[in-house]
């Protein structure tokens, strides 16, 4: 039997309230496999999730009620697999306390006065802000910073910003008091500003 | 011989670090009244903390930019798809 073309089935209009596995591939898995590959920086770690997201889908059907897309259905199955991959990554490496700090993070502020240590004062980027939000080699160096942060770090930081997450929600996730939170989103942030000071010539 | 900071205002002024953590705290969730005014304080005489805020906001727009709008155009090859079809037909059949 011929298959319906990809103009029939587009992803939108056949999705709703509706599971079509056997076009799952087609229609989502370059979808899915960005969405991880964005979110990991891991080509065989996204590949392997696009296809374990597809058959815990299959597993949980039932659990679709057409309430949203199939597509959503699907990223959202995705989204706690790579959530959980955050949070396996976080455990189980050296840190010198409770915040995850690594044994080389370079003293940025004075132990006395809190003042900026003149080495690591921040200076303007030479563009202007507004055209960086877009600079295609910007986002590679903010990348290539990223995942130089000591793990714990990166998941959090990650985590915040990857559905702009409730701060409670990631404190469960990732098993944190809020002032620990808070901590250590400060600190990826200043880790992560110095580093791209320090790369964006 | 270092400076010896005095009063609570002199504290405030120097805190670097207390002042670029409310700048992170600020963007996610309300100050407190008192850390507000701190901040206000601290930010009023330290150019290099402005600095460090607009970079951070910046930061966080590109993060959310990032995760919310690069679709990306990375394609998986297709024998690695249609392996993949096969094992959800494969165990839809099984069902």
């Amino acid at each position: 039997m011929p298959r319906q073309s990809d103009t029939d089935i587009s992803a939108g209009t056949l999705a709703q309230n509706h599971l079509a596995p056997e076009h799952w591939v087609r229609l989502h898995a370059d979808y899915l496999y960005n969405y991880a590959l964005n979110r990991l920086n891991n080509n065989e770690l996204a590949r392997e999730l696009v296809q374990e997201t597809f058959l815990a889908a299959l597993e949980k059907s039932a659990s679709f009620r057409g309430d949203c897309t199939e597509r959503t259905w699907l990223t959202s199955i995705l989204k706690h697999k790579i959530i959980d991959i955050y949070r396996k990554k976080s455990t189980g490496f050296p840190a010198t306390d409770n915040y995850g700090t690594p044994a080389d993070e370079p003293e940025w502020f004075d132990p006395d006065l809190n003042n900026w240590k003149k080495e690591h004062w921040p200076a303007p980027f030479s563009v202007q802000d507004d055209d960086l939000l877009y600079n295609k080699e910007f986002m590679k160096v903010l990348q290539a910073c990223l995942s130089k942060l000591p793990p714990l770090w990166m998941s959090v930081f990650k985590l915040k910003h990857i559905d702009d997450e409730q701060t409670a929600t990631i404190c469960k996730q990732m098993r944190l008091s809020s002032s620990n939170f808070w901590v250590i989103i400060h600190r990826a942030k200043v880790n992560l500003r110095s580093c791209l000071q320090k790369n964006w010539i | 011989m270092k400076k010896e900071l005095k009063t609570e205002e002199e504290r405030i002024a120097y805190n670097c670090r207390k002042a670029t953590f409310l700048i992170e705290k600020k963007q996610s969730a309300p100050l407190t009244g008192k850390e507000k005014m701190e901040l206000q304080l601290h930010l009023a005489g330290c150019y290099i903390c402005r600095v460090y805020e607009n970079q951070s906001i910046l930061i966080n727009k590109m993060m959310h930019n990032f995760f919310n709008h690069a679709g990306g155009d990375a394609k998986l090859d297709d024998e690695f798809k249609m392996k993949m079809q096969k094992k959800i037909d494969q165990k839809m059949k099984n069902k």
